[in-house]
């Protein structure tokens, strides 16, 4: 299901150092048209649907349409993710439409402090299995 | 046809900027986080520098870019024997189970880890239903660290809430990282956005790694970085066989569609020897979308049939002509075996072939009510048609989007399931990768550890300085997303030791920076010597884009080496065929032609793409025997031929000469067998 950008809501991220699509896809499929200063996928045939662009668009102005090659017309799926959690709204071809929440993080956005509390790497170990979080003898395999 | 070459007569030299770090991380997926965030420790007392560059932004990189719904290596009170066991059961019988004890003895902490950063982990409730990670944490519930207890999903599996797995994991890596310039004095550390294209090895030792190269995606600049070790995690292959999609689906790969084989191909062109690079992996998931079935099979206890309802993995006529050609293999039932089962059956046409999603919902409901009455029990279900959602939701969006486009209710209709086109992998139920030196604790033969070659350290490959890990560390499948962060970790803790065990080293390679420039810049010099020669670049006799090249890998690997075009059959007369195709494709790579930075990148993930399914094809050529019967056949030695073929199977390239060297290794059984199963 290839990203699309609506025209009318894509503002070539003006306001900010970088667009910011551009700057997450992993696929590096996003482009800015400069001309135009929007956005726009440059090779449709290449996206996984991880809805990356779409989650981070501050101007919401990414969906995803279906593989044509496979899926009917109709349905879509589209993410509000939030600093904690997610919601997801599915509407399917026949009009059905299906509304879940989950949790994305437990911890505030940038708090991961991953040293802290944890041991001092001890470099008479660094020959021996474990990490310099190990405090226990690692197991062996036992004939 | 003549080669082409760049002085850069026709396209503009790029900047050049030459980086001297200590240990560069390549990759920026699970295992390169992994490697950043145990590297840094050991390394800022010691003022060691730490470098990662990263193909894409390394909060969204990798194979778990989309995120997860479950981390599917998780020991708790499993013994990592029983794992090796199960990890040698699914691969037929052959792996290093010196690597795949290590990593189950490893795995743990890191996962601990991901809670204690903020990853939501599924916890048991105390009337045995399971608990959201918020609902869990709202309950008290404790830790995995503190002995909490998790949902399984199976026996190694744990449920968790993975939309920002990959976000929090690279935050973690990038604090880390941050540690390291400060410890350092270095001012940048972490690039993102720079694609590697090659590595060079050390102009005086020549099995040595000194320096990789690569450019920048967002601007005309090369990057050469010398190190004194690396630790390689440049994902596997996907895109290297024709899709059973056609056009834009293409897309919709199940393993992530950027990962180019750059992993293989990086370390294979610097001498690393190779190991079991015959081993694919072909996923069988829901149909085009490639959503997960693991939670359908595992959680709601889905059963698969074929369309006339049978279950096709207990059919005696299937399972004795079977055993006939694979032996005991057969008797365990693993994923290959599975998908054996099932091709036959869409062979003789009883397919498609059906989760049978709506009998697994009505069992659960019936369930459900009887136990906790009419509306408790449909509040439960309810919360469990949530659950099987967010198992797309969190790692195969668009599966949820097909099922809507095509009306489907899980409760209501079953959903069709396929085998996927062939992927090359080593983190999931693959293990095609590196041949590396693994612990020397745990009794395994000294050749593995103590006589290596290029020294005693965890996860070196044979070259010196050139460690594995995550999807190319070979023979060790059954790792996921958590054994790969686990072993990256392993991987620097060791670069780090071999690095202060060989203090005065300073990497230098032969090749000027010039040189390396005009080399990764050729597609450009190509384009645009030639591109105003006709009216539509596109069509022009001089040169080959990046999409027709892929095109042409895919078109070969899917009929000559055993793709879905054939259903997954080839024999010697095929692939040698294959093999000459793909010589001449290779040859014509030295026409490849970008436009763009984006193009420039194209071409050279699909050269990739090439050398990795070249070693592929080699190794399925050598080994005379069908060892993953449901992955691929090869119909000139249609059986597991155990007597002559239970070894390793490990090839060395030698780029000067472009030739392949594939040998015979013994396997050696460490852990005892499993008890016999019961039929």
């Amino acid at each position: 299901m290839p990203s699309y950008v609506i025209t009318e809501k894509c503002d070539g991220c003006k306001a900010q150092d970088k667009t910011a699509c551009q700057y997450i896809c992993p696929n590096d499929l996003m482009a800015l048209n400069r001309d135009l200063m929007k956005a726009y996928n440059q090779e449709p045939e290449q996206c996984w649907e991880c809805y990356n662009c779409v989650k981070i668009c501050p101007q919401q102005a990414i969906e995803i349409r279906a593989y044509q090659d496979f899926a009917p017309l109709g349905a879509n799926v589209i993410p509000m993710r939030g600093t904690d959690s997610i919601m997801w709204t599915i509407k399917f071809r026949n009009g059905l439409l299906k509304r879940f929440k989950f949790p994305i993080r437990t911890t505030a956005e940038g708090s991961v402090d991953p040293f802290k509390g944890k041991p001092e790497a001890d470099m008479a170990k660094i020959k021996q299995p474990g990490y310099f979080t190990t405090s226990k003898p690692m197991p062996v395999i036992k004939k | 046809m003549e080669k082409e070459t760049c002085n850069f007569s026709f396209c503009k030299k790029p900047a050049i900027e030459e980086i001297e770090t200590d240990l560069l991380l390549i990759g920026g997926g699970m295992a390169c986080c992994g490697a950043a965030f145990e590297g840094a420790r050991w390394a800022n007392p010691k003022k060691i520098k730490i470098t990662m560059v990263d193909k894409a932004a390394t909060d969204r990189s990798g194979a778990v870019a989309m995120g997860l719904s479950a981390i599917n290596t998780y020991m708790g009170d499993n013994d990592p024997v029983d794992y090796v066991k199960m990890v040698r059961n699914d691969l037929m019988g052959i792996i290093r189970e010196d690597l795949v004890y290590d990593l189950g003895r490893h795995v743990d902490d890191s996962v601990q880890l991901f809670e204690e950063w903020g990853l939501p982990i599924w916890k048991m409730g105390d009337d045995g239903f399971s608990l959201d990670g918020f609902q869990a944490k709202e309950a008290g519930k404790a830790m995995l660290k503190d002995g909490g207890k998790p949902v399984r999903s199976g026996k190694w599996q744990i449920m968790i809430n993975g939309e920002s797995y990959k976000v929090i994991v690279a935050e973690a890596a990038k604090v880390a990282l941050k540690t390291n310039r400060e410890a350092t004095g270095v001012a940048t550390n972490h690039f993102e956005r720079v694609f590697i294209v090659k590595l060079y090895n050390d102009a005086k030792e020549p099995n040595r790694v000194a320096a990789a190269a690569g450019f920048s995606v967002r601007e005309n600049k090369i990057y050469i970085f010398k190190a004194k070790a690396m630790v390689l995690a440049a994902g596997g292959a996907v895109n290297v066989f024709r899709p059973r999609s056609t056009q834009e689906g293409q897309g919709r790969a199940w393993y992530p569609v950027w990962n180019s084989g750059s992993g293989y191909a990086l370390g294979l062109q610097a001498g690393a020897e190779l190991t079991m690079m015959e081993n694919r992996f072909v996923p069988a998931r829901f149909k085009d979308g490639y959503g997960p079935v693991g939670a359908w099979f595992l959680f709601f206890k889905a059963k698969a049939t074929n369309s006339l309802g049978e279950d096709y993995c207990v059919n005696p006529e299937a399972l004795a002509e079977a055993k006939a050609k694979y032996g005991k293999y057969v008797d365990t039932l693993g994923t290959a075996i599975r998908n054996h089962l099932m091709m036959r059956d869409m062979k003789l046409g009883k397919g498609p072939i059906l989760m049978n999603t709506h009998h697994a919902m009505e069992a659960i409901n019936k369930t459900f009510k009887e136990k906790l009455g009419d509306k408790e029990g449909a509040k439960k279900v309810k919360h469990l048609e949530a659950e099987a959602w967010e198992d797309f939701l969190d790692m195969a969006i668009g599966q949820a989007g097909l099922w809507a486009a095509k009306n489907i209710e899980p409760d209501k209709v079953p959903s069709e399931i396929m085998p996927t086109e062939p992927y090359l992998l080593g983190s999931h139920a693959g293990c095609a990768g590196f041949w590396c030196c693994g612990p020397d604790d745990i009794g395994a033969p000294e050749e593995w550890n103590k006589k290596w070659p290029a020294g005693n350290y965890n996860r070196m490959s044979t070259v010196k300085g050139l460690f594995m890990c995550g999807d190319i560390c070979g023979a060790s499948g059954h790792k996921f997303s958590s054994g790969s962060h686990a072993e990256g970790r392993i991987a620097a803790k060791n670069a780090l030791a071999f690095m202060l065990d060989n203090p005065g080293y300073t990497p230098t390679i032969k090749e000027t920076a010039d040189h390396l420039a005009a080399e990764l810049y050729l597609p450009f010099e190509v384009y645009e010597k030639y591109k105003n020669h006709t009216t539509a670049p596109e069509i022009n006799p001089n040169y080959i884009k990046p999409k027709m090249l892929q095109t042409r890998l895919q078109k070969i690997a899917d009929e000559y080496f055993g793709g879905i075009g054939t259903w997954y059959m080839t024999s010697k007369t095929m692939l040698d065929e294959g093999l000459k195709q793909l010589q001449i494709l290779k040859e014509d790579t030295s026409k490849m032609a970008a436009r763009d930075l984006h193009e420039l990148m194209r071409c050279w993930e699909n050269y990739h793409r090439i050398l990795s399914v070249e070693a592929h094809a080699r190794h399925i050529l050598f080994r005379e025997e069908s060892r993953y019967p449901g992955y691929y056949y090869r119909g000139d030695f249609d059986k597991i031929d155990d007597t002559n073929w239970k070894c390793f199977v490990n090839s060395k390239y030698d780029q000067a000469t472009d030739k392949w060297e594939v040998k015979k290794v013994p396997y050696v059984q460490m852990v005892e067998d499993a008890a016999p199963v019961k039929h």
